[in-house]
């Protein structure tokens, strides 16, 4: 760092990052994480910081949509009546988070897609693969728990019949259907732990697990599409 | 293509490129970021226009000099609920024409004031304080005068303007 032999008089900005830098190793964040050395790819390559941008972006509408709803039979359908109504562009916050959701789930499914036909699942990258296909799992379960929030009647019936296939197994299912839906029916208990599963045992899954996804893809780095030749 | 003019291009493609992805973070940022300001503040800056006018009693049923409490409730707008307010109305008249009509609500900590006969006062239990018939401080902590109501009389009947 001490390489320059005239000791020029730096910048506030630079003395700051030079501080910081000194103790949180700044620099070498930017160049293992973000200047990391990549081959050359194409566009389809940007389907992972895609997927991770556009979670971020539910992240970020989702916690403000807790503002306003309510998990519980006499307000969840009233409250989100209220967001769309009454709060200044509650309709945009919720139309992003509702789109935003479906778009996920594609952009999700076409980075699987493009990791298996460009053979990017194969050694060392097993471990990466795995943990992509829990992660797409946890976003389906996100929109699946996310589905029965508005508690309309699309949301649910959609929720009942969804629930119900939890019930197909013999012997352990209906036994299975009763713990999802806290009961018999869809009701107060099953919108309660919908919004729990959705709100906060899926994301912090997903978040945990994405960390781990993007440690192993620093570590072992992207593949190149494969050559014809290979 | 030499090396000299393909590495030249490389920064300017490079520089393009993270041109973009500033121009879009930057958008993504505003179409959300904004948004998301009105979306938290709203229920507290948007003009609710709930007030009305509510009618207590007859005028005529008023003794001058004393004041009479008028109990009254409201249905409002909370939110995506709808709750009731609820409060007592103290209306007094010394001549039988014009009247004031006092909140109960103690402008000291909002306690509820009542009525009181012997002190000649509208006493607060909280901290001893003592409103006058007139609703000015006699004794006690309030730093003002009690409220009052807007009053009009329709058809022999003394109303109040009730705001949000």
């Amino acid at each position: 760092m001490a390489e320059n032999p005239t000791p020029q008089p730096e910048s506030r900005g630079r003395r700051l990052f030079g501080w910081l830098d000194e103790r949180a190793g700044l620099l070498t964040l930017w160049r293992t994480i973000l200047a990391r050395p990549v081959p050359r790819t194409n566009w389809l390559y940007t389907l992972g910081s895609a997927s991770m941008i556009l979670g971020a972006l539910q992240g970020i509408t989702g916690m403000l949509l807790t503002i306003y709803y309510i998990p519980s039979p006499d307000h969840a359908y009233d409250s989100i009546q209220y967001i769309m109504t009454e709060v200044t562009f509650g309709w945009l916050i919720r139309g992003i988070h509702h789109w935003g959701a479906t778009l996920l789930v594609i952009v999700v499914f076409l980075h699987m897609l493009r990791t298996y036909f460009l053979g990017a699942y194969k050694f060392p990258r097993e471990l990466t693969w795995l943990t992509g296909a829990v992660l797409l799992l946890g976003v389906l379960v996100m929109g699946f728990s996310g589905y029965l929030l508005p508690w309309n009647q699309k949301a649910y019936w959609a929720s009942s019949v969804g629930t119900a296939v939890i019930g197909a197994p013999p012997v352990i299912g209906p036994l299975l259907l009763r713990i999802v839906r806290g009961g018999g029916e869809i009701g107060a208990v099953t919108l309660a732990r919908f919004y729990g599963l959705h709100i906060w045992w899926a994301p912090a899954a997903l978040v945990a697990l994405v960390f781990v996804h993007l440690y192993l893809i620093i570590r072992i780095g992207i593949t190149a599409p494969p050559q014809r030749d290979e | 293509m030499s090396d000299l003019s393909s590495s030249h291009e490389e920064v300017g493609r490079r520089k393009f490129l993270s041109g973009i992805i500033g121009v879009v973070a930057g958008l993504v940022t505003t179409v959300v970021g904004l948004p998301a300001i009105g979306f938290l503040i709203s229920p507290g800056v948007k003009r609710q226009t709930q007030e009305m006018w509510l009618p207590l009693g007859p005028l005529a049923g008023l003794t001058p000099g004393a004041p009479t409490g008028f109990p009254f409730s409201r249905k409002i707008k909370d939110g995506w609920v709808e709750s009731t307010q609820t409060g007592v109305a103290y209306a007094v008249t010394h001549d039988g024409q014009n009247v004031k009509v006092f909140s109960n609500v103690c402008t000291h900590l909002n306690c509820r004031v009542v009525w009181n006969d012997e002190k000649r006062g509208f006493f607060c239990p909280c901290h001893d304080a003592l409103f006058g018939v007139n609703g000015e401080v006699v004794a006690g902590p309030p730093p003002r005068p009690l409220d009052q109501f807007e009053t009009r009389i329709e058809n022999g009947q003394i109303q109040i303007k009730l705001e949000a």
